[in-house]
């Protein structure tokens, strides 16, 4: 199996190639992708040395071009595309049909991934995006269990990507406009979810406040670690039962099913994180290269090390196991 | 100035867990009572649900059709289960009645099939309208978070598609394969107990403060306020919208239908409407940011147009 690893920077990207990538996806710096924070992502020329480093070194470079289309500002997408192409993209990671259609069109040669972000959960849909736009490989929303996985496998004529190892989106990625109720800012559109200009932190009494516009999404008692106000892992009141509602603050990790997952026939695993520096993505990549060259008495040692680089040491195997819904 | 053609309204399925005979009861009074032309029907959020509302179907469908409504059936929204594929082919295949396709394996099986495409689709461009159309679909109901700006762009690149908008109810801003609502009563959702059929108009989420912020219905969150475009009508009329979408909440939904009814035709002020609107559905706060590209939940009062 693959292993695709994030870059937000073009350090982050030489750090995945060097760790042992077999591919990096990477985005531009504007609301073409889904990861448009401040500071991140690829100018033109930084993306053509980033693809010319990883040809040096047998590594295949993915463009993540995977917001929709705001009308009459299509430009923006497609003068994406057509760089991307031009530079020399492995494929382009996308997620409007209308975008998908274009690329299809001008660009019949150039691999066409369908982001996460695009919510094709099942045969048919993974099906009508093969036939309808010769869609290479699938991204899978985090919603499925392993056995799902295999099903679909069975029935499609694609490659399919996971992720493994990162943040976890509790809902149906491409589906969730909380952030947009919230901020105005919302991961289809702005290519953001629970925006840092919108972050506000506050000391009420002992605790502190973490607020997403005019919402407290969390109070912490003095001791307690504060984490980022990620709406869906907000802590809320529901019939006067105080809790985390959608899911505790707890990051993704199926490196202990890796195994199924190749059973289930799957082609690549992805590791989220494109907003995370350097050193992270230089010490994920490694420690999950040898994981997955390792043989099982090795694994479990190389899988705790890379558990203490995850959020607050906590994760979750999320959708991929039953139990979880 | 030309004049554009007033819009119609239609009525989305209803989203939450009714019985039965009160899902059958509501869609015969909408069928005698209110002035919507077009009704879709169908569990969209949850596939466990469909035996709540299925020997009720056939009746209310011809219920609604003796009133002269046109029907629709929806499609599910989230589809990973064999049996919710099966469930989507068999309707693409053998549906008498247009279906509204909720998720991509929908629009996929009734590609060559006039069809319509709700607003779990997304639809933010032109270019994807224009794709859509050109596979069958004949309307569309615009996701619930587009600005006015985008609307009109789209309506504009996409001659031929009839759009709609979401105009009233608690907005659907999300989906997961977590049940939130079942874990909210300590469930999970295998063992659910169906117990979103306690709160018909959803569970409310409030933030720790004490604030009211979404709520839950199964599967699928919504907005805590109920989106209520009712002054921006005439700007949605003149952009070419060709109909109105009022999703079904636990209150009068005809007093709400006609309320928009005489909004379209003029016959009541923006702050009548809104009034009515208030009386209708008690309680319950409104917003229309996302027409103005302002947060979701926010209320804009006034006329002016982002």
């Amino acid at each position: 199996m693959e292993l695709i690893c994030p870059a937000g920077t073009p350090a982050a990207f030489r750090e995945a190639v060097d760790a042992g990538a077999d591919a990096v996806y990477c985005g531009f710096r504007d609301e073409t992708n889904a990861r448009n924070f401040p500071g991140l992502n690829f100018s033109r020329d930084e993306l053509k040395a980033a693809i010319a480093y990883a040809r040096q070194h047998g590594t295949m470079t993915f463009v993540a071009i995977n917001t929709f289309m705001r009308a009459g500002r299509e430009k923006l997408w497609h003068e994406a595309v057509d760089d991307a192409v031009r530079l020399g993209a492995d494929a382009v990671i996308l997620a409007d049909f209308g975008l998908m259609a274009y690329t299809a069109e001008r660009y019949p040669d150039q691999r066409l991934h369908v982001s996460v972000q695009a919510s094709a959960a099942n045969a048919d849909a993974v099906n009508f995006l093969v036939e309808t736009f010769r869609a290479k490989r699938v991204v899978l929303p985090r919603i499925l269990t392993i056995p799902d996985i295999a099903r679909l496998a069975r029935q499609i004529r694609c490659e399919i990507e996971v992720f493994v190892f990162g943040g976890l989106c509790v809902m149906a990625e491409g589906r969730c406009s909380l952030s947009s109720y919230a901020t105005g800012k919302s991961p289809n559109m702005n290519g953001v979810c629970s925006p840092a200009s919108h972050v506000r932190y506050r000391e009420d009494g002992r605790e502190l406040v973490s607020e997403l516009g005019d919402y407290t999404i969390n109070r912490f008692p003095a001791g307690e670690a504060a984490g980022y106000p990620t709406l869906c892992k907000g802590r809320f009141n529901v019939a006067d039962e105080r809790g985390y509602a959608f899911e505790d603050p707890v990051s993704l990790d199926v490196m202990d099913h890796v195994d199924l997952l190749r059973e289930a026939g799957v082609s690549a695993l992805k590791i989220e994180g494109r907003q995370r520096g350097k050193a992270y993505v230089a010490e994920v990549v490694s420690v999950m290269r040898r994981a997955l060259a390792a043989n099982a008495a090795d694994r479990p040692a190389l899988i705790s090390r890379l558990r203490l680089l995850s959020e607050g040491q906590r994760t979750t195997s999320g959708a991929y196991e039953k139990r979880w819904r | 100035m030309t004049v554009a053609t007033l819009p119609s309204l239609s009525l989305g399925p209803v989203l939450y867990l009714w019985d039965g005979p009160k899902w059958r009861d509501f869609y015969f009074r909408i069928a005698d009572e209110a002035p919507v032309a077009h009704v879709v029907i169908g569990e969209t959020v949850c596939s466990k649900r469909l035996h709540f509302i299925e020997p009720h179907v056939g009746e209310v469908v011809e219920r609604l059709e003796r009133a002269g409504k046109s029907v629709s059936l929806a499609s599910l929204a989230l589809v990973t289960l064999e049996r919710e594929s099966q469930i989507v082919r068999a309707l693409a295949r053998d549906s008498a009645h247009p279906v509204e396709a909720n998720d991509l394996s929908a629009l996929g099986l009734l590609a060559g099939k006039p069809h319509s495409v709700g607003p779990l689709i997304n639809v933010y461009n032109g270019a994807t309208a224009r794709l859509l159309a050109s596979r069958g679909a004949t309307s569309i109901c615009l996701p619930p978070e587009l600005p006015m700006a985008s609307v009109r762009e789209i309506v504009r690149d996409a001659p031929g598609v009839a759009f709609e908008i979401f105009a009233f109810g608690r907005v659907p801003l999300a989906i997961s394969a977590r049940c939130a609502h079942a874990r909210s009563k300590g469930l999970v959702k295998d063992n659910c107990q169906f117990i979103c059929g306690d709160d018909p108009d959803g569970l409310v989420v409030e933030t720790l403060d004490r604030q009211p912020f979404l709520a839950l219905n199964g599967v699928q969150t919504v907005s805590h306020t109920c989106q209520a475009l009712i002054q921006e009508l005439p700007e949605l009329a003149a952009a070419g919208i060709s109909r109105i979408r009022l999703s079904p909440q636990d209150c009068d939904m005809v007093s709400v239908a006609r309320t928009f009814d005489d909004a379209i035709a003029g016959r009541s002020a923006p702050a009548d409407a809104i009034a009515r609107l208030q009386t209708a559905y008690p309680g319950a706060s409104l917003s229309n940011g996302f027409h103005y590209a302002q947060q979701g939940a926010a209320w804009i009062a006034g006329h002016a147009s982002a």
